[in-house]
Order: C-alpha cells, then sequence, then structure tokens
C-alpha cells in the first residue's frame, strides 16, 4: 500500500507570507482541527519517500507530521502539495 | 592563516534522487538512463548496488542491463535533481557566503574568516543536514585548497568525511595517481606516463619548467595543483561566469544522410542561438562547429564572420559553409553543435566592409526583431523558416536547467 498519502489542507498566510496548516481532510472525508504547530523544519520523509517542510502538528493530543512538499515548477498557482506517512499496519 | 575549503560531493545524486522520492527503490539496483528512443540512451548515474554489479556511468542501457540483470532502468526527471541541488545549496549557504557550484552535485565552500573555523565539525554537521533535510548522502572533504578538498571527497564515500591537513597531504593525497587530479585526463596521464611520473607526489617532485615545456601552463597548473600550493579562490554565491561561448548541439535521433538535413539541424540550433546572444547584448565574431559521425568519432571546426552579428540566418550559413568544406560524408551525421564564439558587445562599433550591403542587414535585423517580438508573446513556436517544418530528426527540445563544469575559476 502507498505509503504517501496527499490530503486536503485548508492553510492560512499571515501577512509577511508564513503559511500554516489550519484544517486537514484525511482520505476518508474526515476533517480534523489542527490545535497546534508544534514545529516546522525542512526534513526528508523517509518512509513515504521525497522531502519538504514537516510541520509537527497536534490534531486531539496526538502529534503526527504533516508535509509540504514544494513543486519543483517557479511558477503558477499550484505551488505544492501536503501529504502525510500512513502509519505503519498492524 | 591557512584557508578552510570544504568539497562536497552528493553521492551517486540522480540515482540517490529516485530513492528518496520512491523508498519502495531503496535496496535495488538503479540505473537513471538516458531514453535509449532518442539515443541518448547511456547510464546517467546508479546506485550503489548497480556499480557493485560492473554499471558504469557512460554505458549503454543495453550493456548495463546485460552485466546487471535485474537493473531497474529510470527516466531522469531533471526537474527534481534540480530542485534537491538548489536544496543542498540552501544548507551550504547556511554556512558561508562562498559556495562555487561545479556540475549538480558538487560545490565547494569556503570557511575561511567565517564564524565557524572548525572544519571538520561543519563538514560533520552538514553531513548530518543533508540526510536529515533532504534524506540523501554526502561525502565531503575539508582541506586547505579546492584541489585537495576535491580529492578528500572521493576517498571516503558514502556520507563521510575525510580531511586533508598541510600535515598530513603528503601522505594522503601524493601515492595517489596522477589521474585522480583535476584536469588531469587520460591524454596527460598518458604523457606523464612516458616521463616515469604516476602519482601526484612524483608530479609535485617533478621541476616546473620541465613541465611548462612539455604540457604549457597545464603543466605548471597541475604541478601547483599537486604540490598544494592551488590558491583558486571559491567563487561568490551570486557570481555569474562571463559568457565567452554561446552554442547549442542535439543527437539526432536519426542519422542525418545529407548536408540538406545538417543545414536543417544547424539552422534550428542557430534560433536558440541568435535568441541567447540578443537576450545577453552580444554579437558573434565568429562561428565553431562540432560534428560526430555514426562511429562516435568527433572533429570540429571554427571560422570567423566577416561582420559580427547575431542573425541566426548568418551564423547559420557560415555554419553550413564550414560544414561542406571540411565534412568529407564518409559516415552520415549523429550529432550536431553550433557555437557562437569570439563574442564582442553588441553596442561595440562594427567595421563595414566594402562589398557588403549594411541597408540589407538592417532589414534582416529588423526582420528579426519582429520575429523574436512575436515569438516572445506567442511563444518560440509561432513564427519559423518554412524550411523548419516537417522532421528535422531531432528528439524533443529539453531544457536542462544545468551549469556544466568549467574552468577553475582564478
Amino acid at each position: 500500500m502507498e505509503n504517501k498519502i496527499y490530503v486536503e489542507v485548508l492553510a492560512s498566510f499571515d501577512p509577511g507570507g508564513v503559511m500554516l496548516p489550519v484544517l486537514l481532510t484525511w482520505e476518508d472525508g474526515h476533517t480534523y482541527e489542527i490545535d497546534r504547530i508544534v514545529d516546522i523544519r525542512q526534513a526528508a520523509a523517509m518512509k513515504a519517500g521525497g522531502s519538504g517542510d514537516r510541520y509537527t502538528v497536534r490534531i486531539k493530543g496526538k502529534e503526527s507530521f504533516l508535509f509540504f512538499e514544494r513543486n519543483a515548477s517557479l511558477r503558477g498557482n499550484n505551488i505544492g502539495r501536503w501529504f502525510v506517512e500512513r502509519k505503519s499496519q498492524g | 592563516m591557512a584557508r578552510i575549503v570544504l568539497h562536497s560531493d552528493l553521492n551517486s545524486f540522480y540515482a540517490s534522487v529516485e530513492t528518496v522520492l520512491d523508498p519502495t527503490l531503496r535496496g535495488k539496483a538503479v540505473a537513471v538512463c538516458g531514453s535509449t528512443e532518442d539515443r541518448h540512451g547511456i547510464v546517467l548515474a546508479k546506485s550503489d548496488l548497480a556499480r557493485k554489479a560492473g554499471v558504469k556511468t557512460g554505458m549503454a542501457n543495453w550493456e548495463a542491463q546485460r552485466c546487471c540483470p535485474g537493473l531497474l532502468i529510470l527516466h531522469p526527471q531533471y526537474e527534481q535533481y534540480v530542485k534537491y541541488s538548489r536544496l543542498a545549496r540552501e544548507i551550504y549557504q547556511r554556512y558561508t557566503d562562498r559556495v562555487e557550484p561545479y556540475g549538480m552535485d558538487e560545490c565547494w565552500l569556503d570557511l575561511t574568516g567565517c564564524r565557524c573555523v572548525d572544519g571538520l565539525a561543519v563538514a560533520d554537521e552538514i553531513r548530518k543536514t543533508v540526510h536529515e533535510e533532504l534524506g540523501l548522502t554526502v561525502s565531503i572533504g575539508v582541506s586547505f585548497n579546492k584541489i585537495f578538498a576535491k580529492l578528500g571527497s572521493d576517498m571516503k564515500k558514502p556520507d563521510a568525511v575525510t580531511v586533508i591537513s598541510e600535515e598530513n597531504y603528503k601522505e594522503k593525497v601524493w601515492p595517489l595517481p596522477a589521474s585522480e587530479l583535476i584536469y588531469v585526463g587520460p591524454a596527460t596521464t598518458r604523457k606523464l606516463a612516458t616521463y616515469g611520473i604516476h602519482t601526484i607526489g612524483q608530479l609535485a617532485a617533478a621541476p616546473p619548467e620541465f613541465l611548462k615545456q612539455r604540457l604549457g601552463v597545464n603543466g605548471v597548473a597541475i604541478w601547483r595543483y599537486a604540490a598544494g600550493l592551488d590558491t583558486s579562490r571559491v567563487m561568490h554565491q551570486d557570481y555569474d561566469v562571463p559568457i565567452k561561448s554561446i552554442g547549442h548541439g542535439i543527437t539526432c535521433v536519426q542519422d542525418l544522410l545529407n548536408s540538406e538535413e545538417v543545414w536543417r539541424v544547424m539552422l534550428m540550433l542557430s534560433q536558440d542561438i541568435g535568441h541567447k546572444l540578443r537576450a545577453n547584448d552580444f554579437n558573434a565574431g565568429g562561428v565553431q562547429i562540432t560534428v560526430k559521425d555514426n562511429a562516435l568519432g568527433w572533429r570540429q571546426y571554427q571560422a570567423p564572420l566577416e561582420v559580427p552579428t547575431q542573425l541566426p540566418l548568418e551564423i547559420a550559413r557560415r555554419a553550413r559553409a564550414l560544414f561542406d568544406k571540411q565534412y568529407d560524408w564518409r559516415l552520415p551525421v549523429r550529432a550536431v553543435t553550433v557555437r557562437a564564439i569570439k563574442l564582442s558587445p553588441k553596442s561595440q562599433p562594427v567595421q563595414m566592409l566594402l562589398y557588403d550591403d549594411p541597408v540589407r542587414r538592417e532589414k534582416r535585423e529588423r526582420l528579426e526583431d519582429a520575429v523574436e517580438d512575436i515569438r516572445s508573446r506567442f511563444g518560440k513556436s509561432a513564427i519559423y523558416s518554412a524550411c523548419l517544418m516537417g522532421n528535422l530528426k531531432m528528439p524533443g527540445l529539453g531544457v536542462h536547467e544545468v551549469n556544466l563544469p568549467g574552468m577553475m575559476f582564478q
């Protein structure tokens, strides 16, 4: 099964241009509110593949990683995609 | 005070990026290869396992598959490599503003005078950061000049740091074969061997006057490199290499069989050259062509232009005249490169010729202005010569955003 799941994210931009995720919609259509952003750093997604800005987010008391993968092209309004890593089965 | 220079080399770069993007490739023999259909079918990069099976960069795809059955062949994704190359450079720039790329996967860093003076510690930190942030591995050489730093990065791979200091370079570098040294290619290696020079140490011990006599200025340069006397600077990250020539070349999808076919390819290549000359405000004072036949033998010819120009048609015509005069057609042509050389600024006054028609030239320039204008508004293929329609035997023109390694920055 694919370990990389692209998800729909609602994000906000502050006047300084900083992008922060607000809501995350899981592949089953369920929407979760992001309570807190604990950490933001550049990191490789070892399990899912690729790399990007890794947001450590807290949702309902649980911490998980949410990655923003930038597009390789320089223009257009498609600037990148959000993805999460699938938790290992079992 | 000794300088602190690092050379960082991303290990089997293309193949590693592919593995980062698709972790299921991890632990498999993988090679990134050009497309066989476009006749670029050679190995561009390979993973560690493929290397162990005997796959070498530059091998034809079928050769690689024969020596490593089960080899996974991937098509290159240049935009991803450019992205990762930039991200790596961004990491280097956290430590110094003197970061000089050498191809996509290698960079020199000069830490002299920076806040962090411990070269080894910085190298180790970079190695860890690149792995954490990008999932790639680097090998880094730390030394007091660019040449030894580069040698150091080749010594231990992957994911390692090697220090070559003023104290230990004689033991570490001098026993290595002379061919390991940058700019000592196969021809120079052969020449050196005839004088009994096989190692870098022997090269350093040779009298520079003798080397100058035999190998010219390059002889003295490689002697300085070998002796650890290189002082070339690491260029600033914003430094643009001055343009010395503008060229365009292509390997055709089928062999070119007659002068007419070569002409059309040359005219097509000249369109881009003209555009680049214009964008950089240069006139070409001469034309150089490189022709490769289908046995992969190649020849290079050059000739001056009577009047410096940026007109594609004139460049292409000169290229064709040169080709028709020099090429003997014993074999069909496989690849052609046209290059505008002896560049001068467009604003520089030009000596007129007695038997030239300047009015006609001016008209042609205005025509070219109009063509440029149409292309800038409606795209590159909005207007072109009728003779360039149909099959030119040229592959889809892939844009490669790559700075190829050039001469050492002095």
